[in-house]
């Protein structure tokens, strides 16, 4: 069980809905996780590649922010084996290369653009990811 | 300059990742998991964000230019392709194995070792599609 958190989740995505709209609005750039990981990857061009770093990097220090404020470091669980992170980390990276994006490129960026990509692409994931959750555990781990 | 707003929007987007509960497998997975122990949480996440993007991005689109670049990169496909919805459904079977999407991992990849088993899995996926990809349409004359 986790605890429902419908407040600091809201108030989370707020804050995500900042952040995408100040990257659009000072940099014209969408901020699709997947998108900007892919860049900073295989990009030959500098300048292109240093905004994408300087945002990972911000990303990277958040917990840091989040200690700052609160005191105590975000603490995380990961229910799944290294084995199932292997793969389920693999099939993302190509999941998201082929469909152009993830939950905050299609979810967020594309999806308030009314995307009808986006809107295919989010209702696509979101419905596997139920069918994959349902199957490892209620049918397989059950 | 270019470099401290993008690393302070960098911040901004963790804290937001963090204070959510995507950045948390255990929170993502229960959410997906609507037949057993759902937490319905992050439909509050993904609400929150679209509020703010759908508003915010209505009035930034009014400007002429970005403030420290040229033009706004948009998408400009429209086609709905095998593509798109096959790389979709692959992804979110992944998302579901591991419970965690790009956004909410870059955020935690420095709180443990699964966060970066996970980090290198799906940038080795993400090198194999490009490299994959690139195979497939070498012969393309497109741009490349």
């Amino acid at each position: 069980m986790t605890e429902f958190t419908p407040l600091l989740s809201f108030l989370g995505g707020t804050l995500i809905g900042l952040a995408t709209v100040a990257l659009m609005a000072v940099h014209g750039r969408i901020a699709g996780i997947n998108g900007i990981v892919s860049g900073f990857l295989t990009t030959q061009f500098r300048q292109d590649w240093a905004w994408r770093a300087a945002f990972l990097g911000g990303m990277i220090v958040s917990p840091l922010v989040m200690l700052g404020l609160t005191g105590q470091l975000p603490e995380i669980s990961v229910p799944s084996s290294p084995v199932l992170l292997l793969v389920g980390g693999f099939l993302t990276g190509i999941g998201t290369t082929y469909g152009s994006g993830c939950t905050s490129g299609h979810g967020v960026c594309g999806m308030s653009r009314l995307s009808a990509r986006s809107i295919v692409a989010t209702l696509t994931f979101m419905a596997t990811a139920v069918v994959t959750v349902f199957l490892t555990r209620h049918v397989f781990g059950g | 300059m270019r470099f401290l707003t993008a690393f302070a929007f960098g911040i901004v987007f963790g804290c937001g990742i963090l204070i959510s509960g995507m950045g948390n497998p255990a929170k993502v997975l229960n959410f997906f998991d609507i037949a057993g122990t759902w937490d319905p949480s992050l439909a509050f996440v993904m609400g929150g964000a679209l509020l703010v993007t759908a508003i915010g991005y209505r009035l930034v689109f009014r400007m002429n230019q970005p403030v420290l670049a040229q033009a706004f990169t948009l998408p400009t496909k429209t086609d709905l392709d095998l593509k798109l919805v096959g790389g979709s459904a692959v992804f979110g079977i992944g998302w579901g194995l591991s419970g965690f999407c790009p956004g909410g991992l870059i955020p935690v990849i420095g709180l443990g070792r699964e966060p970066l088993i996970t980090a290198f899995a799906i940038a080795a996926g993400i090198v194999t599609a490009r490299w994959m990809m690139a195979q497939t349409y070498r012969d393309t004359p497109a741009k490349a």
